[in-house]
C-alpha cells in the first residue's frame, strides 16, 4: 500500500516519453521510499503496454480498457483515476504537463483533495518542519519548480493530503531503462466500476494529432537563437550552421514571442527541455526560465554583444560580438577545417 | 436564445516587470510591490464570451475576479470591454488561497450567481503558470470542461462545441451546457475598449472603493444601478471555513531561493577570425563536433 503511482499517456497504443521518463524518476524516489513503483494505463486494447513499461521497473501495472476511453476525454479518465487513488492510496502520483496531465490533474486533485503542483523541474524526498504546528514530515515529496516570473525557485510539499501530485515537462526528467527483464504484475480493472454513463458526454467530432515533426530534443548539436536575432530573417543562418554541423534549432520565449520561429522550438521551463553535446546561445540573454531548459548541456556556447549577458555565466566558450559577424565566421572555419 | 455566462478574470503581478522584493518572506507573492495588469488569456475567454453574446444578444456576461480591493480595475478593464456586470470576492478569509482554496472559493460565489450556462476562462494566469483553476473550479461544480480552447464553434440552446489546439494538434468537441471552458492564448484577442462604455463604467465602484470616496458622489452611485460593482466577503458566499484560504490549501511553500549559477570557467572569445577558428579546431579535435 501508499505506492508511488504513473498514469500513463498513451497515443496510437505508444506510451508517451514523459511517461517513461516519470517512471525512471519514480523507480528511484520508490526506491528510497522503500514502496513500489505502479502505473496506470487508461484506453483501449492495452495488451502491449506492460512490454513497454515493465522494463522501467513498474511493480505493478493497471490497466483500464475499455473502447470508450480512448481517445482521452476527460471525465473517463479522471472517474478511474479518482475511484482507483480512493481504492489504492497512493502516496505519491505523476502525471507529464502535457494537455493530457494538465486537463486531467488539477481534476483528480481536486475530487480528491490533494495539493497538484504543476511543471516541476525537480523531484526529491525530505523532510518538513511545520513550526507553526510543532510538527515534523518524514519523507514528503518536494515538489521543486520555479516560480513567479524567474529569480526564484520554490519548493512545495504537501503534508497532510495524499496523494502528493505534481505534473512535468516533457524531457525535464532523464528516460532510462532499469532492467529489460523485468516483468510487474498486471491487473485488469473493472471498468464498469470505475466509470458511469454519464461521464461520456463528450463527444470527439474531429481530431487531428501530429506525431511531432521536429526532434530538438533528441538533437546532440542545438543551435539556439533569441531576441537578439532581430528576425525571422536572421534566423537563416542558424539554419545554415545547424545544417552544418548536423544539428537543430532551438529558440527562446522572446524570440518565439516576437514570431521568428515556431512555438515548437522554444527551449526552456515553459518549452523543451534539452541536455544535447552542445548548445550553442546566439543572442540569448540566459534569464532562468530559459535556463531551466539548457543547463545540462555538456557544452555551452554563448554568442552575445553584451559581455555581462546571464547566459556567459554558464557558458564553456564566451564570444563577445555581434552573431550577424560569429556565426557565417563559424559556418567557414567548420568547412574548412572538418573532412 | 440567452445564456448566462461568467467569465473568471484574474488581476496579475506583470510578470515581465518584476522585481526582486516580489516574495514575502513567508513565501507568498508581495502584490503591492507589483504593477498588476489583466491576466492576458483571461481577455482572450472574455472576447469568447463577448462573441456569443454578439449573436445571442439577451445574454449577460458577468466578470468574477477573487483578489484584494484593487482587483476592481480588471471588472471596470472588462465593462470598458462589453461584459454586463462585475463580481469581486474579497476579503482576509481568501488570503493565502492556493489553486484548489481558490476553486472552492469561487466555485462558491458562482453558486450565489444562479443559473450558469458558460464559465470561461483564461488556460493559465501569468503569475504561476499553473492552469489548475478552471478544471478545478468544473470539479467541484460538477461541470465537464474543455481545456486549450481556441474557438466556441457553436452554441445552441443545450449544447456547445469547441475547437482546441494542445501540443500535436486540434480536436472538436461537442459537449452539453452547463461548460466550463478554458482559453489558449492563441485565441483571438480580446475587442479594445468602448469609448461610450469607458464613459459609462468609469465610476463603477465596489463597496470598499465606494467608502474611501467623498459624499457628494454617493446620490448620483445610488441612482445608477448599472455602477454596482458587487462585492462579497466569506459571510456572503455559503461555504465551510476549512476549504478556504490557508486551511483549504493543501501545498504549501517549504521554502524559495533566490537561484545562483555556479559560473563555469569560461574562454573569453571575440569575433577575430583566428580565435573562431581556434574554437572550432578545439571542438572538432574533441569530437564535440564533426
Ligand atoms: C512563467 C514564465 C515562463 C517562461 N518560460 C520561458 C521559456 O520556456 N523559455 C524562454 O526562453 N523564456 C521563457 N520565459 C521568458 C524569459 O523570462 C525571457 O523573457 C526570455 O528567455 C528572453 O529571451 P531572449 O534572451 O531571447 O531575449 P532578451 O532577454 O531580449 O535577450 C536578447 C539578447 O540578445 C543580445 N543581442 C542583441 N543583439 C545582438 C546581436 N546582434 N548579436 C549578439 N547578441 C545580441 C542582447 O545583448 C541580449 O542579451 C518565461 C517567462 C515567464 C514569466
Ligand atoms: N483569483 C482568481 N479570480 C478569478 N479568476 C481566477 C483566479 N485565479 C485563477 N482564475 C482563473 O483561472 C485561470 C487559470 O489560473 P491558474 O490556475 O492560476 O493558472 C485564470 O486564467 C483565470 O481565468
Amino acid at each position: 500500500m501508499n505506492n508511488l503511482i504513473v498514469y500513463l499517456e498513451i497515443e496510437d497504443g505508444i506510451v508517451a516519453d514523459v511517461s517513461l521518463e516519470l517512471l525512471t524518476k519514480g523507480r528511484t524516489l520508490a526506491d528510497e521510499l522503500k514502496c513500489n513503483l505502479e502505473a496506470v494505463a487508461i484506453g483501449y486494447q492495452l495488451d502491449k503496454i506492460g512490454e513497454q513499461v515493465f522494463p522501467y521497473g513498474v511493480d505493478m501495472l493497471y490497466l483500464a480498457d475499455d473502447k470508450r476511453l480512448s481517445p482521452y476525454t476527460t471525465l473517463p479518465h479522471a472517474s478511474v483515476l479518482v475511484n482507483l487513488f480512493k481504492e489504492i492510496k497512493p502516496q505519491i502520483a505523476f502525471m507529464g504537463a502535457t494537455s493530457v496531465g494538465r486537463d486531467l490533474g488539477p481534476r483528480v486533485s481536486s475530487a480528491l483533495f490533494s495539493g497538484l503542483t504543476a511543471d516541476c523541474t525537480a523531484l526529491e524526498i525530505g523532510t518538513y518542519e511545520d513550526r507553526k504546528a510543532r510538527k515534523t514530515y518524514e519523507n514528503l515529496l518536494y515538489q521543486i519548480r520555479p516560480a513567479f516570473g524567474g529569480n526564484i525557485v520554490a519548493t512545495i510539499v504537501n503534508p497532510d493530503c495524499r496523494p502528493q501530485m505534481a505534473t512535468v515537462r516533457e524531457g525535464v526528467m532523464k528516460k532510462e531503462i532499469r532492467d529489460p527483464n523485468h516483468k510487474g504484475t498486471v491487473k485488469k480493472l473493472d471498468v464498469s466500476k470505475y466509470v458511469s454513463d454519464e461521464d461520456f458526454v463528450m463527444e470527439v467530432i474531429e481530431r487531428h494529432m501530429e506525431k511531432s515533426k521536429l526532434n530538438i530534443k533528441g538533437a546532440p548539436i542545438i543551435v539556439a537563437g533569441g531576441y537578439g536575432m532581430g528576425s525571422a530573417e536572421n534566423f537563416k543562418m542558424l539554419f545554415d550552421l545547424a545544417d552544418t554541423l548536423g544539428g537543430e534549432v532551438g529558440a527562446s520565449r522572446a524570440a518565439v514571442d516576437a514570431g521568428f520561429v515556431e512555438h515548437e522550438r522554444q527551449i526552456g521551463q515553459t518549452g523543451v527541455t534539452v541536455r544535447p553535446k552542445l548548445y550553442i546561445a546566439c543572442g540569448i540573454s540566459g534569464q532562468i526560465q530559459h535556463i531551466a531548459g539548457m543547463q545540462e548541456s555538456s557544452m555551452i556556447i554563448a554568442i552575445n554583444n553584451d559581455a555581462n549577458a546571464p547566459i556567459n555565466t554558464i557558458a564553456d566558450y564566451v564570444i563577445t560580438g555581434n552573431v550577424e559577424e560569429v556565426v557565417p565566421k563559424m559556418i567557414k572555419y567548420y568547412r574548412k577545417n572538418s573532412k | 436564445m440567452k445564456f448566462n455566462i461568467v467569465v473568471l478574470a484574474k488581476q496579475v503581478p506583470d510578470t515581465k516587470n518584476v522585481g526582486k522584493d516580489a516574495m514575502k518572506a513567508d513565501g507568498t507573492v508581495n502584490r503591492a510591490a507589483l504593477p498588476a495588469i489583466f491576466n492576458p488569456e483571461d481577455l482572450n475567454a472574455l472576447e469568447q464570451a463577448l462573441r456569443i453574446k454578439d449573436k445571442f444578444p439577451g445574454t449577460t456576461v458577468s466578470l468574477l475576479s477573487m483578489g484584494p480591493v484593487r482587483a476592481a480595475e480588471v471588472l471596470r478593464e472588462g465593462l470598458y470591454r462589453g461584459a454586463d456586470k462585475g463580481y469581486l470576492l474579497s476579503g482576509r478569509e481568501f488570503a493565502g488561497s492556493d489553486s484548489l482554496a481558490t476553486s472552492y472559493a469561487l466555485s462558491c460565489a458562482i453558486r450565489k450567481m444562479g443559473k450558469v450556462d458558460m464559465i470561461i476562462c483564461g488556460r493559465q494566469a501569468i503569475d504561476g503558470d499553473t492552469a489548475q483553476t478552471g478544471p478545478q473550479v468544473a470539479e467541484k461544480l460538477g461541470f465537464p470542461q474543455i481545456t486549450y480552447a481556441e474557438e466556441i464553434v457553436d452554441v445552441t440552446e443545450k449544447t456547445i462545441t469547441v475547437k482546441r489546439r494542445v501540443e500535436r494538434g486540434v480536436e472538436v468537441l461537442k459537449g452539453k451546457l452547463p461548460m466550463l471552458v478554458t482559453v489558449n492564448g492563441t485565441a483571438a484577442p480580446c475587442r479594445p475598449r468602448n469609448a461610450k462604455r469607458v464613459m459609462k463604467y468609469k465610476y463603477a465602484k465596489t463597496a470598499s472603493e465606494l467608502q474611501a470616496v467623498g459624499t457628494d458622489y454617493m446620490e448620483f452611485y445610488e441612482e445608477h444601478d448599472y455602477l454596482h460593482l458587487v462585492e462579497w466577503g466569506a459571510n456572503d458566499i455559503e461555504h465551510d471555513p476549512k476549504w478556504l484560504g490557508l486551511s483549504g490549501s493543501p501545498t504549501k511553500v517549504k521554502g524559495i531561493e533566490n537561484v545562483v549559477f555556479t559560473a563555469k570557467e569560461s574562454k573569453k572569445l571575440t569575433a577575430d577570425d583566428a580565435e573562431i577558428e581556434g574554437m572550432i579546431k578545439e571542438l572538432i579535435a574533441n569530437h564535440t563536433i564533426g
